[in-house]
């Protein structure tokens, strides 16, 4: 397989179709169109299922049908399409079934604008629909990774029987970028067990999310927890580190956003600045061990930094795990405005400076700076 | 005084042995339970009269039925068939996913007046817009039974419900919606009848209703939906049999039975 030159959304579609997605549903929303675009044609060509719902209610519950009817099936969304999604996520979840979902972030709150975002942190990661339960959460920072995460959303969501996000945003979904993509696997030949297939000399299979009975209930939630922690444990946590080993500053980010991390992080290493990147790639399950040993083994690491183009979100999780050991300060940018290289290193060089101090209160080294 | 010897009572046991035929027993398609509906509640009926199609028509083992939200929330459990449970008013969206990846399969929503004609508007207008392969049984009491006797979208005019008491008001919440022929107003709709269940000959009625709907889907002809009359005693306030005249003298004034829309296809032959 050779490099071609590939729109961040129609490397999502096509990843998906190669990994083996059997049907799509989606509706029209800026800036993951392209993705429905690309399925559109693409599945109908290859006999797959594809069908433009009346609304992203609707979408994610033809998607909840045909996972339930045993397919590998994959819808995607933006920002405010995803929280219309969210009821239907939910009862996925309820019910143990397998799915993938592009969530190609914008501007919010509300209508917002169609630029890229990372706001929806929470959103995905915490509160992806009502009731205890978490997606895996995949974020990639090229377009290459948002193919090579979209094949493995698929494997992780049959694996596991659970929702698998890949959320990237409007900067990813949009950019073209030389990739690779796989080659193309056999759809499965037969459905899984639990599927509604029609009852053929078995007894009656039951999809639902239903449990009327509290202990049943919490039952069924001690179950779904047991398969999270079984999700954190079993080596799923991915992240991608840069320079940390003599790092005094550490800067975590995600996305589009670490991306533009590693290049203020390159430039300040050429000038002799001990600084490093860590980029967590499963937002769920959050690299907390590895952030946690990364504050404990390297005995320079003064600081962290959270870069986010949103007001402080994965922050938290960076400063439940690190936060009473170093200081963790965050830059961020919001309303779809991506930083620059510039903004960023001048936020390190400050903190570099700021750390120095080191009778400074942690609760002062502690900046928040958003614009 | 007549002697019967042993001979003639033999024949006589084998004679009345054969003419013992079962008449009636518990269709394939139900589970073997004790349903949570109330007395005098036609689910029951409409359930019954599902699972005989069903089974008259040989696709117990080829069906799949997406259950809805309200009192028929737990149709999954009452029917021996594959089944899923949607999220409130999704059904119809759920049962086109499961369609369009099982296109052999014959799929069915039953869904309530409140899941079917309020908060799945969209999704139900869509199946039958876009000809979705899929078979709709649509129970019409005119109120919301699980959630304790509110106002329907279906409501009657001037109805007290939990969330009318002073009478359903044309000036606040507008009148009645008539789905069936909303429904076969949609290009896609090739089935669109309205039925009652207040009596035995009206049951017979949609039984072969219901036939003809799941029929439809058989020869893959588009979507069919049969919209049942149905009685709700409990929230309606009245004995069971004062129920089923209510469907009859104040129900059917207002939603008239009849064929909205049959395909030519599904039509009987004339002779």
């Amino acid at each position: 397989m050779t490099k071609q030159l590939l729109k961040g959304n129609v490397a999502f579609a096509e990843a998906a179709i190669r990994a083996g997605c059997e049907a799509y549903f989606g509706y029209p929303i800026t800036p993951q169109t392209e993705l429905l675009e690309h399925m559109s044609r693409r599945m109908i060509e290859l006999g797959r299922v594809f069908l433009q719902a009346e609304s992203e209610v609707a979408a994610v519950n033809m998607v909840y049908g045909a996972a339930a009817a045993g397919a590998k099936v994959m819808t995607s969304s933006s920002s405010p399409g995803i929280s219309l999604m969210q009821e239907g996520f939910s009862y996925m979840a309820g019910s143990n079934v397998p799915a993938v979902v592009i969530d190609v972030m914008r501007g919010g709150p509300g209508l917002g604008n169609i630029q890229p975002s990372q706001a929806d942190y929470y959103q995905v990661t915490k509160t992806a629909g009502h009731g205890d339960f978490h997606p895996i959460v995949l974020a990639p920072s090229t377009v290459q990774e948002a193919i090579d995460l979209t094949v493995l959303a698929f494997d992780l969501a049959e694996k596991y029987r659970t929702l698998v996000f890949v959320i990237a945003d409007g900067a990813i979904g949009q950019m073209m970028e030389p990739a690779e993509l796989p080659e193309m696997r056999p759809l499965p030949e037969k459905r899984p067990d639990w599927a509604v297939t029609g009852a053929k000399g078995r007894p009656h299979n039951v999809i639902s999310s239903l449990f009327m009975g509290a202990e049943q209930l919490e039952q069924m939630n001690i179950e779904l927890q047991g398969k999270l922690r079984q999700i954190e444990q079993s080596g799923e946590v991915r992240y991608e580190s840069l320079a940390i080993d003599d790092a005094e500053i550490i800067v975590v980010a995600f996305g589009t956003a670490a991306r533009v991390a590693k290049t203020a992080v390159k430039r300040l290493r050429a000038e002799g600045l001990p600084v490093g990147l860590f980029r967590p790639i499963t937002l769920w399950p959050f690299p907390e061990n590895e952030l946690a040993r990364l504050a404990e083994r390297i005995p320079a690491a003064r600081s962290f930094i959270v870069v986010e183009m949103n007001a402080g979100q994965m922050l938290h999780d960076v400063r439940e795990v690190v936060g009473g050991r170093v200081p963790v300060a965050f830059y961020g940018r919001m309303g779809g405005i991506i930083p620059l290289p510039e903004e960023i290193e001048t936020e390190i060089r400050r903190q570099y400076a700021q750390v120095a101090r080191t009778a400074m209160p942690m609760e002062a080294r502690n900046g928040h700076h958003i614009r | 005084m007549a002697i019967i010897s042993a001979n003639e009572f033999a024949a006589a046991a084998a004679t009345e042995t054969r003419r013992e035929e079962m008449v009636y027993e518990r269709p394939h398609a139900l589970t073997n339970v004790y349903t949570h509906y109330c007395p005098g509640c036609t689910h029951g009926i409409a359930h019954r009269l599902v699972a005989e199609v069903i089974d008259e028509l040989g696709i117990r083992e080829d069906t799949i039925l997406v259950a809805s939200v309200g009192c028929s929330v737990f149709a999954y459990n009452y029917f021996e068939v594959d089944s899923c449970e949607a999220a409130h008013g999704r059904a119809p969206a759920m049962a086109t996913g499961v369609k369009r990846v099982h296109p052999d399969k014959i799929v069915f929503t039953y869904q309530g007046d409140g899941d079917l004609a309020s908060i799945g508007m969209a999704e139900i207008m869509h199946v039958a817009a876009r000809g979705e392969k899929i078979t709709t049984i649509f129970i019409n009491n005119a109120v919301y039974g699980m959630t304790g006797g509110q106002m329907a979208p279906t409501s009657l005019l001037g109805q007290t419900t939990t969330s009318s008491p002073f009478g359903r008001d044309l000036r606040l919440t507008g009148a009645p919606i008539h789905m069936a022929e909303l429904l076969a107003q949609m290009a896609g709709t090739v089935y669109a009848v309205r039925r009652s269940l207040h009596d035995a000959r009206h049951i017979i009625q949609a039984k072969k209703a219901i036939r003809t709907a799941f029929e439809a889907q058989q020869k893959g002809l588009g979507f069919s939906v049969v919209e049942l009359l149905s009685t709700c005693p409990t929230n309606w306030g009245m004995t069971p049999a004062d129920s089923l005249d209510w469907v009859r003298d104040s129900m059917i004034p207002i939603y008239p039975l009849g064929d909205y829309k049959v395909a030519p296809e599904l039509a009987p032959a004339r002779h």
